[in-house]
C-alpha cells in the first residue's frame, strides 16, 4: 500500500523566458508591497552566469542551506530543530541586508515642493531603512542582462567546475551568452524549512503540497532562512515573522493561476498535479549525488495506472485531483518526456518545480582574418558546440550530470527539426528520423511537445486540482452559514462598562 | 520523514486567511497603457476600498487562427507597474504654476484690472519675461486653482492670435494610437484654432523613410502572431524581449515549430539569446551585410539560377522591367529617370503621360504602359490602377521582359559610385536606344541596373567582383568583412539558407527591424538594403513574411474616422500639420551649430546637394515639399486684411496677393528668418508626452531656445558661413516661448520645466481607444477610478481650454476672421503628380502654381467664440465622406443616426449636430463612423477600391456587413478590426494580418509612381543625393559631425560612439521613475561599457561618470559588462533629470541632464523633396527624420558627486 499524496507542480521553460521580471511585480504588488515586506521577492528572475539574489544564495558552503547525506538518510546542513534550539539566538548563517539589499527610494517631492533655487531639483536616493542619503550598491537584480559582468557573472558559483580558461572563455564574444532562471519557492517535497521550524509554524498542505508558514505561530526564529538553500523564505522585520510564496493558494483555490504564473508573457509557465508516494521520499532524498535527479522521477507516480488511481482514492485523493493529474502538463514534461529537471537536486529537498533548459545560439569563432565567423554546414548547430559549456547547466540542472542536459537539448533540437521537415521540408527527413531516434522520441511525441512548447492555450498551461474549499469549510461549520457570514472579519463583542 | 507534516486540519489553518483577504477586491475594470510602447495590451484593474491596488493581464482576446499560438497573457514589468504612479509622491494632483510668472501676472492684473493687459504687459517688458523664463526648470511651483490656471492660458492663446497669428500656439503630443481620443482633443482644439500640430513619427526617427521610398506607405507591418508563420526571421536593431515583451513568445514559439533565427546586435541582447545565430556586426553597419547577401541571391538565385518563384514575384510586383533612360555627359553614362510613356509615340497623348511608364513585353518585344502607376491612380478615367499584366491603356495582355541581356542593341559601361571607398566604377549593363528629336536615348531596365549596381557581371565587362571574396569591389561577401567584422561566410551561409527557405515556402522570411537601425543617419540606405533581399525572393507581402519595423505605436486602426475629429476636418478647415524635424531644427536653432551636411554626408557633388540644410529646408518650404509654421513674417489675419483693403477677392485674388508680396519681398517666409521676434512660435502645448526630455532631440538647446533657462550646451555656431538663404543674426534669441503648458499626471522634465502644470487623469481613470501595430484588435481605456484629487481627462482639460478661450475672444477677438493657411502638396492626392522636376519659381525657373510648383495657399474663415461649440460638436462636413490613404466612402446615414439620438445632440444657432462633447460619445462616434469597425462602411471602402482598380474586391468585404461595435462592447471584451482597403493586410477568418497582402493576393497597386514596390528612385534630388539606388554609405564621422569641436578630452577620458536603445525598465521615460523599476535595475539609467573601455578610463562597476559632448552632460553610474563591445557605450532611452542625476564637474557644477543632453539634429536633405509620387508629403509620412544613433561622447570618471 502506497502513501500517495498530491503536490502541485511547476514547469519553467527557460527557452521561452524573456527575462521580463513582470512575474516578480504581479507577486510584488499583490504580496509584499508593504512594510518590513519591501525587499522580499517571493519570485524573482536571475541573469546566469550571475550571483543571483540574495548576493551567491547557491553557495551552501557559506548559506549552509539544505540537506547532507548522512547514511542512509539526510540532514540539514545548517539550522536542525537540534543544532537550532542551541544557535537559537545565535543563528550565524543567516544572509544580511548586504546579501540582499538596503532598500532605497528617492526624494520625490523635491520635485513638487522645491522653491525657486538656482538649479534645478533632482529626487535624490535615500535609504528606506535610515532614511539618509544613499548610492545604491547592490539590488535585488543587480547583475541584470549581465550587468557588472566582471563583478557578478565571474563568481557565479555555478563555475566552480569549469577551468578558469574555460570560464574565462564564456566572456569572449564568440562564446558570450546569457539567459535567465526566474525563481520562487519550490514547495519540495522535502522541504528543508518545515524541517527546521523549531515553532512547528511550517507546514505542507495535505490537499495539495503548498508550503505555507503559519503567521500566528511563526515566531521568527528564522532557522527556516538559513535551512532553505534557494533562500526563499524571508524575514518580515516589520511583523516579526518569516513570510515566503504562498504560490497563490488564495487564487488557486478560486482556479486561477498563480499571479507570477497568470502574468507570464513569455508564457513559459506550466502547472499541473503530480501523485507521488510520500514513503519513499527518505530513500530518494538520500540516494547518491548523480543518482538524484533520475530518483526523483521515480516517485512519481503515473495517474492514468488504474492500480495507482485505486490506490490514490484508497489514500483520500479527490477523483477531481486525480483527473487533473492526467491532463497534467507538469507530468509530461517532467515523467514523460524527460525535458525538464530540477534547480539544484543536490540540495535533496526534491523541489517541486522542473526548468527545462535554454536553446542558446549556436557557437562562433575568429577566422583567419580575425572576422567574427558563424556558420556550419547545418541549418541548426550541434549541442556537443554549445556556446554554453554543458557542465554549466549540469551543474544547475542535474547534480553536474552532463550527460543528462545534452539529451534534454537534443530532444528539443530534433523536436525543431522534425517540425521543420514538416513545415519547410529542406532537411533530410532520414536526418530526422535519425536525431528523433537518438534523442528517444518518436515523431508523434515530438508533436505533442511542440504542441505544448507553442501552442498551449491558457487552460492547457494551468491545470488546477479544484480545491473542495466547501469541504475544508463544512470541517468548521456549516458551508451554508459560512456563506452568509465569510468576510465579516470585524465582529468583535463589545467591551461595556468602564 | 516525520518532519515533513502536513495539515488537514482546517482549524489550524484558519489563519490562511490573512492572505485571502489581501487578494479579495472590490471591482475589476478593463483598462491600458496609453504609452508609447506598442503593447495595446488588455490589461484588469483591480479596485479596493475606492482605490487601485494593483493590475493583472485580461486573458480573453478572441482567438486567430488555431494553427496560431494564442494572444495571451499581454503586458510586461513595465505596465503591471503603473498602479504605482496613481498616488505616488511624483503626481501631480492640483493645476501647478511658476511661481515667477504668477506673481507677476497677479500684479499687474492688479494695476490693469483685466488678465489681457496683465499678459500683455509682461511679455512687452523683456526683463518680466527674462524673470520667469530664467526661473524655469529650478523650482518654485504653485498651486493654483483651475479657473486662474485657464485665465492664465485663455489670454495667452488670444493675444498670440492677435498679436502674431494662430501658428504661432503650437501643440506636441506624440502617438495617438496609444490613446487617441486624448490626443484628439489636444489636436482638435488646435486646429479649430488656427494652431500647429507637431508630428512626432518623424521626429522620433521612427519613421522608415524607406517605407515610403519603396512602397508610397508610412509604415505598414505583420502583427506579431505572423512571426509564427515565418520560416526564417532575421532580427536587426529590434531587442524583441527588451521592447516586443508581450509579442516576444510567438518568435519563441516560432523557433520550436522549425524557424530559424538570426539576430544582429552588436552586444549580446535580450533577443540574442532567442537566435540560432548571433551575427555581432560592427554598430550601424548592417546595409553592408544586407548589401553582400543580395549580392549572393542576384548572382546565385537570380542569375546563375533562376528560382521560377523569385523571378515571377520580381517582374510582376516591383519596378525591376521598368525603363530608365541613361543620361550621357561627355560620354559618360549614369542612371537617370523612368522612362515615360508619354517619350514614345503611341503614348505621347495619353492623360497624365509624365506618370506613366514603360515596360518592354517579352512576347512581342514591343513597349508596352502597364497599368497601375500614379498616372494611372490620378487620370479622370478610373479602373485601371492595378497590376493585371494588361496595358493601362490599350488593355493588351502582356508579359515583362524584366533584362535586355539577351535582346540589347549594345553593352555600354555605365558609371556607379562606392561611396565607401570614394570611387566611381565603370560597369557593362544592357541597353537599347529609343530616337527622340534630340538625338537616340540609352535606356535599360531597373532590374540590370540592380544587377549592375550589385556588381553581378553576368558575362559583361567591367569593373565587376571577381568572386565572392573580392574585398575591393562592392557589394560581395568579402567586401562587407571590413565594415562589418563578420566572414563573409557567414553572409554565405545566411544568403544561401534565406534563399532555400524563401524557395520552399513561397516567400516567409521574414526581418523584424527596429530603431536600433532605424536611428542612424543613413537609415533608410540600410532598410533598403535589407528590403531588397527580401523583395528579390518574394517575402513582401506574404504571411511569414515581409519588412517588419516596429518602432513606436504608428498604427491608430480607424484612422478614417479618428481623423477627422483630430484635426478638426468636420469644420472643413485645413489643418496646420508641421514636420518636427525641420520645426526644431530651425526654431530651437540648431541649424545655427551645423555644419554642411555635404561634408558629414556621402554625396555626390553638385549644386543640389552641396547646400545647407536649412538653405534646402528654405527651398523646400516655397516648393510645396514640407510645411513651415509660422508662415510669414506677418500675422496672417493681417495679411487677409491688407488683400482685402488691395482688393484682393476669392482664392485666387488672395493666392496672387500673397505670391506678389512674396516675389517683391514685402512678405516674407518665416523659415527664412527663424530668428527674428515676429516669427518665434510662442505657445506651446504638451501632453501625453516629454516633449522637453525624451523627445527633444537637441534638449540643451531647446532650453536655452526656447526656454530661455540654463543648460548645459558650449558648442561653435558655425553655420554663418554656409547659409545664403537664412537671414544671420548674430545673436541667436534665447526664449522663445511666452508659455509652455503641460498636461501631465506626473512631474516629469517637460512638467518640471514647463510654466503651467495641468493635472491630467492617468490611464485608469479615463475613458479612451488603443490600437497598435503589432495585434489587430482595439481597446478600450476605461475610468477604474474617476480622476484622482483635480485632475482632469484630455478630453475634458482641451474642452475647458476652447471654452475659456471662446470667452476671452467674445471680449478681444469677436467675429468672423479670416486667416491664410499654407498647406504643403499631399500625399494620395493629385499633388502626387505635381513636379516632374525640380523648379524653384522664387528663382524664376518656373511660374508659382499654388498646389503645383509651390504650396497651396487656402482662406479659412474663424469665429474664436465657437470654437467651443465647435469642439463638442461633430461638424457636418463628415456627410461629404470620409476614408484615408486616398479610399474614402459615403457615410452620411450613419452621421444621421448620431443625430436621431436626440440626448446626445448639440445645438449652434439653429442647426444640430451630434454631440462629443464626453469623450465616450467621441469614441462612439469614431467606431461607428470608421470602415475598421463598421462593416456597412468597409464595404462601401471596397467598393470604392473597385472602382478605382477596376479589381473585384467583393470576397474581402466583412461577411457580417452590419458587424459594429460599441465603446461598451470593448469593455466586455477586445475586438479584432475588420478588413478594410485603408489598410493593405487582410485578417479574415483569424487570419493574421500580414501587410501587403491585399496587394500581392488582389493585385491592388501600391501608392507609388510604378504602383508597384521600388528598386530604383528616379527623383531628381535622389539622384543628385547620389540615393536612386540602393547602395551602402559609410556613417559620418565624428570629426565632422561636429559634437565635438569644444570639449576636451581630459586625462583617461575615451572617445566612444554612445547608443541610446530602448531600455528594459521603462516606456521611453515613462516607468523610469517608478521605485518598482529602478529597484529592479539600479537606481538609475547607467552607461553600460564594455571591461576594457572601462578598465581604459579607469572605471570599475557602479562608478559615477560624465557622459559629455558639446551638446550638453549626462552623469551616472557605469554598468561595466561582457557583453557591450568596445568602442561603444548604452545608456538606454530615456532617462529623466528628475531623478538621481547629480551636478557636472566639467560644466560649472550645473545639474546634469539626460541622453538628449547629447544629441544634436541633423537631417539628410534628400528626405525633403516632394510632389513627386511616393516623395509627397504627409505628417509623420514624409521629410526628414530626427536621426541620434551616429553620436559620439567622451566618458570620463567623475571623482566628485554633488547633489
Amino acid at each position: 500500500m502506497k502513501n500517495i499524496k498530491s503536490q502541485i507542480s511547476i514547469v519553467f521553460h527557460l527557452d521561452k523566458c524573456i527575462g521580463c521580471h513582470t512575474c516578480s511585480i504581479a507577486c510584488k504588488n499583490v504580496w509584499t508591497d508593504r512594510k518590513g515586506a519591501e525587499y522580499m521577492w517571493w519570485n524573482n528572475v536571475e541573469t546566469k552566469p550571475g550571483t543571483g539574489y540574495p548576493h551567491k544564495w547557491e553557495d551552501q558552503d557559506a548559506y549552509k542551506g539544505g540537506w547532507e547525506k548522512k547514511g542512509d538518510s539526510v540532514r540539514l546542513k545548517g539550522a536542525g530543530k537540534a543544532k537550532g534550539l542551541k544557535t537559537l539566538f545565535h543563528n550565524t548563517h543567516l544572509p544580511t541586508m548586504d546579501n540582499y539589499y538596503e532598500p532605497w527610494t528617492y526624494q520625490y517631492s523635491k520635485l513638487l515642493d522645491a522653491p525657486e533655487g538656482d538649479d534645478q531639483p533632482t529626487a535624490e536616493p535615500i535609504s528606506m531603512i535610515t532614511g539618509e542619503k544613499i548610492t545604491p550598491k547592490a539590488g535585488p537584480n543587480w547583475d541584470d542582462d549581465l550587468g557588472g559582468s566582471p563583478e557578478y557573472a565571474r563568481n557565479d558559483v555555478n563555475m566552480k567546475d569549469l577551468s578558469p580558461a574555460e570560464q574565462e572563455t564564456m566572456f569572449q564574444l564568440e562564446r558570450m551568452v546569457m539567459f535567465y532562471v526566474p525563481r520562487i519557492c519550490n514547495h519540495c517535497l522535502n522541504p528543508a524549512c518545515v524541517a527546521a521550524c523549531p515553532s512547528g509554524a511550517i507546514y505542507k498542505r495535505g490537499e495539495d503540497g503548498i508550503v505555507l508558514v503559519n503567521q500566528e505561530v511563526c515566531r521568527g526564529w528564522r532557522m527556516c532562512v538559513t535551512a532553505c538553500p534557494y533562500k526563499k523564505v524571508y524575514f518580515n522585520w516589520h511583523t516579526g515573522k518569516s513570510e515566503k510564496c504562498i504560490l497563490c493558494y488564495p487564487r488557486i483555490e478560486t482556479d486561477q493561476a498563480p499571479a507570477c504564473m497568470h502574468s507570464c508573457v513569455g508564457r513559459i509557465r506550466y502547472l499541473g498535479v503530480m501523485l507521488y508516494d510520500a514513503d519513499r521520499l527518505e530513500e530518494m532524498a538520500s540516494c547518491n549525488e548523480k543518482d538524484l535527479q533520475k530518483k526523483q522521477l521515480d516517485i512519481y507516480l503515473d495517474p492514468n495506472d488504474p492500480e495507482v488511481i485505486r490506490e490514490a482514492k484508497e489514500c483520500g485523493i479527490a477523483d477531481s485531483s486525480i483527473q487533473a493529474a492526467q491532463k497534467s502538463p507538469v507530468y509530461k514534461y517532467v515523467k514523460e518526456w524527460g525535458i525538464a529537471l530540477p534547480l539544484h537536486p543536490e540540495f535533496r529537498t526534491l523541489p517541486s518545480l522542473f526548468y527545462v533548459p535554454p536553446l542558446l545560439p549556436a557557437m562562433a569563432q575568429k577566422n583567419e582574418n580575425d572576422h567574427y565567423h558563424t556558420a556550419s554546414s547545418y541549418l541548426w548547430e550541434d549541442m556537443d558546440n554549445s556556446r554554453l559549456p554543458l557542465q554549466y547547466l549540469a551543474s544547475l540542472f542535474s547534480a553536474g550530470n552532463t550527460g543528462t542536459i545534452r539529451n534534454v537539448l537534443k530532444k528539443l533540437m530534433s523536436v525543431r527539426m522534425h517540425r521543420r521537415a514538416v513545415t519547410v521540408g529542406d532537411l533530410d527527413r532520414n536526418e530526422v528520423d535519425k536525431a528523433l531516434l537518438e534523442s528517444g522520441l518518436t515523431a508523434e511525441v515530438a508533436d505533442d511537445i511542440y504542441r505544448l512548447t507553442s501552442l498551449a492555450k491558457l487552460r492547457d498551461r494551468f491545470v488546477i486540482p479544484p480545491a473542495h474549499r466547501e469541504e475544508a469549510i463544512e470541517m468548521l461549520e456549516e458551508t451554508h452559514e459560512r456563506k452568509g457570514n465569510t468576510g465579516f472579519g470585524f465582529t468583535k463583542k463589545p467591551n461595556r462598562g468602564l | 520523514m516525520s518532519w515533513i507534516k502536513d495539515m488537514i486540519s482546517p482549524k489550524a489553518r484558519n489563519w490562511e486567511e490573512f492572505y485571502r483577504n489581501r487578494w479579495q477586491h472590490d471591482k475589476i475594470v478593463r483598462s491600458t497603457h496609453g504609452v508609447n510602447c506598442t503593447g495595446g495590451c488588455s490589461w484588469n484593474i483591480h479596485v479596493k476600498d475606492g482605490i487601485v491596488v494593483w493590475e493583472s493581464q485580461a486573458l480573453d482576446y478572441p482567438l486567430l487562427e488555431n494553427s496560431l499560438p494564442h494572444y495571451e497573457p499581454r503586458g510586461c514589468q513595465r505596465g503591471i507597474s503603473f498602479s504605482w504612479y496613481l498616488y505616488s509622491p511624483v503626481r501631480v494632483k492640483y493645476p501647478m504654476v511658476r511661481g515667477a510668472l504668477i506673481d507677476m501676472f497677479r500684479e499687474e492684473k492688479e494695476k490693469a484690472g483685466d488678465a489681457m493687459e496683465a499678459w500683455k504687459n509682461i511679455q512687452q517688458n523683456p526683463e518680466k519675461r527674462k524673470r520667469y523664463q530664467k526661473a524655469r526648470g529650478k523650482g518654485g511651483f504653485r498651486r493654483i486653482s483651475w479657473d486662474e490656471a485657464l485665465e492664465v492660458i485663455g489670454v495667452a492663446n488670444i493675444y498670440t492670435a492677435k498679436k502674431y497669428g494662430p501658428d504661432r500656439v503650437v501643440g506636441f503630443s506624440p502617438i495617438p494610437a496609444m490613446s487617441m481620443m486624448s490626443f484628439a482633443a489636444g489636436s482638435r482644439f488646435l486646429q479649430l484654432f488656427g494652431g500647429v500640430h507637431l508630428s512626432f513619427y518623424d521626429w522620433y526617427c521612427d519613421l522608415p523613410n524607406s517605407f515610403p521610398e519603396i512602397w508610397g506607405e508610412q509604415t505598414d507591418v505583420g502583427e506579431s502572431a505572423d512571426w509564427y508563420n515565418a520560416k526564417f526571421v532575421a532580427v536587426m536593431g529590434a531587442n524583441l524581449g527588451m521592447t516586443r515583451t508581450p509579442d516576444v513568445h510567438f518568435f519563441s514559439e516560432s523557433r520550436h515549430n522549425g524557424t530559424k533565427t538570426v539576430v544582429f546586435s552588436p552586444d549580446f541582447s535580450m533577443v540574442a539569446k532567442y537566435a540560432d545565430q548571433w551575427v555581432p556586426l560592427h554598430a550601424g553597419q548592417d546595409g553592408a551585410f544586407w548589401m553582400a547577401v543580395t549580392h549572393v541571391i542576384l548572382k546565385e538565385a537570380h542569375h546563375e539560377n533562376q528560382v521560377p518563384y523569385f523571378i515571377e514575384y520580381t517582374k510582376k510586383y516591383t519596378d525591376s522591367p521598368y525603363l530608365v533612360e541613361l543620361k550621357q555627359e561627355d560620354g559618360n553614362y549614369t542612371p537617370g529617370k523612368l522612362l515615360r510613356a508619354n517619350r514614345i509615340d503611341k503614348y505621347a497623348d495619353i492623360e497624365n503621360g509624365d506618370w506613366k511608364f514603360l515596360n518592354i513585353d517579352a512576347d512581342t518585344d514591343e513597349f508596352i504602359c502597364p497599368p497601375g502607376s500614379s498616372g494611372h491612380r490620378w487620370q479622370d478615367k478610373k479602373g485601371s490602377w492595378n497590376l493585371r499584366y494588361k496595358d493601362g491603356e490599350t488593355g493588351e495582355g502582356y508579359n515583362p521582359l524584366l533584362t535586355l541581356i539577351d535582346k540589347n542593341d549594345e553593352v555600354l559601361q555605365v558609371e556607379f559610385t562606392h561611396f565607401e571607398q570614394n570611387k566611381k566604377v565603370k560597369r557593362g549593363v544592357p541597353v537599347r536606344y529609343l530616337k527622340t528629336k534630340k538625338g537616340k536615348v540609352a535606356y535599360t531596365t531597373v532590374y540590370d541596373l540592380i544587377m549592375g549596381q550589385y556588381g553581378v557581371a553576368r558575362g559583361m565587362a567591367g569593373d565587376y567582383p571577381e568572386d565572392f571574396t573580392d574585398t575591393d569591389r562592392a557589394y560581395t561577401p568579402g567586401w562587407q568583412e571590413i565594415f562589418t567584422g563578420i566572414s563573409g561566410g557567414t553572409v554565405l551561409q545566411f544568403a544561401r539558407e534565406w534563399c532555400r527557405t524563401a524557395e520552399a515556402t513561397r516567400g516567409k522570411c521574414m526581418v523584424i527591424i527596429g530603431a536600433g537601425i532605424n536611428h542612424w543617419y543613413h537609415s533608410n540606405l540600410m532598410y533598403r538594403a535589407a528590403t531588397m533581399s527580401l523583395m528579390l525572393t518574394g517575402c513582401i507581402g506574404v504571411n511569414g513574411g515581409g519588412m517588419n519595423h516596429y518602432v513606436g505605436q504608428e498604427k491608430l486602426a480607424p484612422v478614417d474616422s479618428w481623423s477627422a475629429i483630430m484635426s478638426g476636418k468636420d469644420w472643413k478647415n485645413p489643418p496646420r500639420f508641421q514636420q518636427s524635424p525641420i520645426w526644431h531644427y530651425m526654431h530651437s536653432n540648431q541649424w545655427r551649430y551645423d555644419g554642411n551636411q555635404a561634408d558629414y554626408n556621402s554625396v555626390p557633388k553638385n549644386d543640389f546637394s552641396s547646400q545647407h540644410s536649412a538653405d534646402l529646408i528654405a527651398k523646400s518650404v516655397r516648393n510645396g515639399w514640407m510645411p513651415f509654421f509660422p508662415q510669414y513674417n506677418k500675422n496672417t489675419f493681417d495679411i487677409a486684411e491688407e488683400a482685402k483693403k488691395a482688393g484682393a477677392t476669392g482664392d485666387k485674388g488672395i493666392q496672387d496677393y500673397i505670391i506678389g508680396q512674396l516675389k517683391s519681398g514685402e512678405l516674407k517666409y518665416s523659415v527664412n528668418n527663424p530668428d527674428a521676434e515676429e516669427n518665434f512660435p510662442r505657445v506651446w502645448y504638451i501632453w501625453r508626452g516629454n516633449a522637453l526630455m525624451s523627445s527633444a532631440k537637441g534638449h540643451e538647446y531647446f532650453l536655452k531656445h526656447y526656454l530661455g533657462t540654463h543648460h548645459n550646451e558650449i558648442a561653435d555656431e558655425v553655420a554663418k558661413e554656409f547659409v545664403k538663404e537664412i537671414e544671420w543674426k548674430e545673436e541667436a534669441p534665447q526664449g522663445k516661448m511666452d508659455l509652455v503648458v503641460d498636461l501631465n499626471f506626473r512631474m516629469d522634465t517637460s512638467a518640471l520645466y514647463s510654466d503651467i502644470v495641468l493635472p491630467a487623469a492617468s490611464w485608469y481613470e479615463k475613458a479612451d481607444l488603443n490600437s497598435t501595430d503589432m495585434h489587430s484588435f482595439i481597446h478600450p481605456l476605461a475610468a477604474a477610478i474617476p480622476p484622482v484629487w483635480e485632475s482632469k481627462t484630455d478630453w475634458e482639460i482641451f474642452r475647458e481650454i476652447a471654452r475659456v478661450t471662446s470667452e476671452v475672444a467674445k471680449v478681444h477677438l469677436p467675429g468672423s476672421t479670416l486667416d491664410i493657411v499654407n498647406v504643403p502638396i499631399n500625399h494620395d492626392s493629385r499633388g502626387e503628380i505635381a513636379q516632374t522636376e525640380i523648379k524653384d519659381w522664387m528663382a524664376g525657373e518656373c511660374e508659382p502654381v499654388p498646389g503645383k510648383t509651390m504650396h497651396n495657399i487656402v482662406r479659412v474663415e474663424r469665429d474664436y467664440t465657437q470654437l467651443y461649440n465647435k469642439f463638442t460638436s461633430l461638424g457636418d462636413n463628415v456627410r461629404n465622406g470620409l476614408g484615408a490613404h486616398g479610399t474614402s466612402f459615403n457615410c452620411e446615414d450613419y452621421y444621421d443616426q448620431l443625430l436621431a439620438n436626440k440626448p446626445h445632440v448639440n445645438t449652434i444657432g439653429d442647426r444640430s449636430y451630434p454631440s462629443i462633447k464626453e469623450d465616450v460619445q467621441a469614441i462612439d462616434a469614431v467606431l461607428r463612423l470608421s470602415s475598421l469597425t463598421n462593416g456597412k462602411l468597409s464595404e462601401r471602402a471596397y467598393e470604392a477600391m473597385e472602382k478605382n482598380t477596376g479589381l473585384n474586391l467583393s470576397k474581402l468585404r466583412p461577411r457580417n456587413d452590419e458587424s459594429n461595435c460599441t465603446y461598451n462592447d470593448l469593455l466586455a471584451q477586445p475586438r479584432r478590426l475588420l478588413n478594410s482597403p485603408i489598410w493593405s493586410g487582410l485578417m479574415e477568418n483569424g487570419r493574421a494580418y500580414s501587410a501587403y497582402s491585399l496587394n500581392i493576393e488582389h493585385l491592388v497597386p501600391w501608392r507609388t509612381l510604378t504602383g508597384r514596390q521600388h528598386f530604383y528612385l528616379d527623383h531628381d534630388g535622389y539622384i543628385s543625393f547620389g540615393e536612386h539606388l540602393p547602395t551602402y554609405k559609410p556613417s559620418p564621422r565624428p570629426e565632422m559631425y561636429g559634437d565635438l569641436r569644444k570639449t576636451i578630452k581630459e586625462g583617461r577620458a575615451k572617445l566612444l560612439n554612445v547608443l541610446t536603445p530602448h531600455g528594459k525598465w521603462h516606456i521611453h521615460s515613462t516607468y523610469g521613475d517608478t521605485l518598482r523599476m529602478l529597484t529592479l535595475s539600479r537606481g538609475m539609467e547607467p552607461c553600460w561599457l564594455n571591461e576594457k573601455d572601462a578598465e581604459d578610463l579607469g572605471v570599475k562597476d557602479n562608478d559615477w561618470v560624465e557622459v559629455l559632448n558639446d551638446n550638453g552632460v549626462y552623469c551616472t553610474r557605469a554598468c561595466v559588462s561582457s557583453r557591450i563591445p568596445p568602442g561603444i557605450c548604452i545608456v538606454y532611452h530615456s532617462p529623466e533629470r528628475t531623478y538621481s542625476v547629480p551636478k557636472s564637474p566639467s560644466r560649472g557644477n550645473r545639474r546634469a541632464g539626460g541622453h538628449n543632453s547629447l544629441t544634436r539634429v541633423h537631417l539628410k536633405p534628400n528626405l525633403l523633396v516632394g510632389g513627386y509620387g511616393q516623395f509627397t508629403f504627409g505628417m509623420n509620412y514624409w521629410g526628414p527624420v530626427g536621426v541620434n544613433r551616429d553620436t559620439f561622447i567622451y566618458v570620463q570618471k567623475m571623482d566628485e558627486v554633488k547633489f
